[in-house]
């Protein structure tokens, strides 16, 4: 009777924490079609402000697009073997490039952006495109490198190296059939977090946009401060619709590969 | 019928960046297909004088390793063409079992028939038919260990590396796969070298045993030289069950609480005397006697300790037919042809001389 009790206590609650993170979603994506938002969802129903927010920020969500997927690119590339070098080379230069490479969580994104201009504001093309991708990099990089290095620590990766190279693997063979794949859960994971986190980024973004560069959460920003509540809404719907599949586009990739292997 | 090269070690010795001295400078000659079994308590130096033979170290400056003549030092563990079984098998997870034997053949360059032939001649011999398309999560640790080794095998190395291979198995696994193995290794003539901490392996496994301690050879010889001379104290305590006497021999013989045992010199002496060399017999019969201290049943035979003979309690191995209860006052007979006198210590045991 007791055991029953608590489930049923400990059911209420999470369902409570549950609604409380819910709700504002919710209510958010129906402001997003609703006719009048101060008049509530009797007001009727429509997808004009959707066709609205298309029409003036397509731009904006198809460049935070390209500029995740070039984030991403760019973390695998640099992040997976860095991973890797520092789990094999466990001395203490390799903790000291660590905490450098996870000090970009800690310092604020206008920081970096800041920086960032200084350093390489001069340079007006670099400035327009690369350099935003530069600075989500800086940001995201930490994310993928401590993921696949969690891999790594948990599958004994050192030995399995060792043994694909006494079979005759160059250290790029054992890179590319052995260590990779089976960093797999890790690459996935970091993947996940570089996406989201690139879409998503606000600060550091709007530092370094120009007006001929704004992506989703600036453009976002952009209408919350110049446009009707509803257009924004809509523009937060729009957003979901298009990260949910992505996201779990890519955790079926990851698994799909994992049982074909 | 031998396969594989012979193996040559010139004062190989291993220092840590932390400097540590895992390993005093090493040399040894292995023959061509012949089994050399490393022997000692963890951290004695025998998985590091392995992982310089296979290239996963480089011994410090000076030392050299050889295959056939061969120096090979400086080549990487890749271009060595050995065969390596860890105590973890490390099978690669990404790939089923066909595919982890096979890709040693792969890295090598042999066509997919070759390699499938390969295979299913390794499945055969290790005795894992019908489970060349499993994942390496669905085996059981026995198989993972046949895989393992097979794997190692498959693209005929010259030398084969094993790093206590048995050790993850539970008992009874262990020594059937420790005889399964003893005739693989038997039936490819393959220069192996074996690590392990298991003395019955060792015996079961080695032509010759290199018994090692805090990173140096305490003692290389075959498994009855081991056992019955050994050169060291320390090597008879290691290798099975040993009572070590130690006394003042007077006129040939040194004198116990119980007994005069007959030897040939005189001076202060250490004997060995292995628990299956004394026996027990009736007290008013014997030169030596003593009291019944603990009788542990074993199964084949039963262990009896004995106080009051000797300086320390003496170990015996009786028969599991004769009556020993606790207590009870017995006589014991030593075969005097198998006492060992160990040579005299060289301040090894921390000891004042």
């Amino acid at each position: 009777m007791l055991t029953r009790l608590v489930f049923a206590g400990q059911l209420a609650f999470t369902l409570v924490v549950a609604a409380f993170l819910i709700v504002p979603a919710v209510l958010s994506m129906l402001a997003g079609v609703t006719v009048n938002y101060f008049r509530g969802i009797r007001s009727g129903v429509t997808l004009e402000w959707m066709v609205e927010v298309w029409e003036l920020y397509a731009e904006t969500i198809v460049r935070s697009f390209e500029v995740a997927f070039a984030t991403l690119l760019l973390t695998l590339i640099v992040g997976v073997p860095a991973a890797y070098a520092l789990h094999v080379r466990q001395g203490s230069w390799s903790r000291l490039i660590e905490e450098i490479i996870t000090l970009p969580l800690a310092v604020p994104g206008l920081a970096i952006a800041l920086a960032l201009l200084l350093t390489y504001g001069g340079f007006g093309a670099f400035r327009g495109s690369w350099l935003f991708i530069a600075g989500h990099v800086v940001f995201t990089l930490p994310f993928m490198v401590r993921a696949v290095m969690a891999v790594f620590a948990a599958i004994d990766v050192k030995t399995l190296d060792e043994s694909a190279a006494s079979l005759g693997a160059s250290p790029w063979r054992r890179f590319r059939d052995v260590i990779a794949p089976n960093a797999r859960p890790g690459i996935l994971a970091g993947s996940l977090m570089v996406v989201t986190l690139s879409l998503g980024e606000f600060n550091l973004t709007w530092m370094l946009h120009t007006p001929l560069t704004k992506t989703l959460p600036v453009g976002l920003a952009d209408s919350y401060a110049s446009m009707r509540l509803e257009i924004a809404s809509a523009y937060t719907l729009i957003f979901f619709i298009m990260i949910i599949p992505l996201l779990i586009a890519m955790q079926m990739l990851g698994r799909d590969k994992r049982s074909a292997a | 019928m031998s396969a594989g090269v012979s193996v040559g070690l010139e004062a190989c010795a291993k220092t840590f960046a932390d400097d540590t001295r895992a390993l005093e400078p090493v040399t040894l000659e292995i023959a061509r297909g012949e089994t050399l079994v490393f022997l000692g308590p963890s951290g004695c130096g025998k998985t590091t004088t392995l992982r310089i033979i296979a290239g996963l170290e480089a011994p410090d400056p000076g030392g050299r390793v050889r295959f056939d003549g061969e120096d090979v030092t400086s080549i990487p563990i890749e271009r060595r063409n050995v065969g390596m079984v860890f105590q973890s098998y490390a099978l690669f997870p990404n790939m089923n079992v066909a595919e982890n034997i096979g890709y040693g053949l792969k890295i090598r360059g042999a066509s997919r028939a070759q390699r499938q032939a390969r295979v299913e001649e390794l499945v055969a011999l290790t005795g894992i038919e019908g489970l060349e398309r499993r994942q390496v999560d669905q085996l059981s640790g026995g198989q993972r260990q046949r895989v393992a080794l097979a794997r190692a095998v498959a693209p005929r190395p010259r030398v084969l590396l094993l790093d206590e291979p048995l050790t993850a198995l539970d008992a009874s696994l262990r020594e059937r796969l420790r005889v399964e193995l003893n005739r693989l290794l038997r039936s490819l003539g393959i220069t192996t070298v074996y690590v392990t901490h298991d003395q019955a392996e060792a015996m079961a496994l080695g032509d010759r045993i290199v018994v090692m301690r805090a990173g140096a050879i305490a003692q290389i010889g075959s498994p009855r030289e081991i056992y019955f001379e050994p050169a060291s104290r320390f090597v008879a305590e290691f290798v099975g069950a040993a009572n070590i006497v130690e006394g003042t021999a007077c006129d040939g013989a040194i004198v116990l609480p119980g007994a005069r045992i007959p030897i040939g010199t005189t001076g202060k002496v250490t004997l060995m005397l292995r628990p299956e060399t004394i026996a027990v017999v009736p007290p008013d019969a014997a030169e030596l006697s003593g009291r019944i201290e603990n009788v542990t049943f074993v199964g084949d035979r039963q262990r009896i300790v004995i106080a009051d003979a000797a300086s320390r309690p003496l170990l015996i191995d009786a028969p599991n037919t004769i009556a020993a209860a606790p207590g009870e006052r017995v006589g014991l007979r030593i075969d005097p042809t198998r006492i060992r006198v160990l040579p005299e210590e060289r301040d090894e045991q921390g000891g004042k001389s």
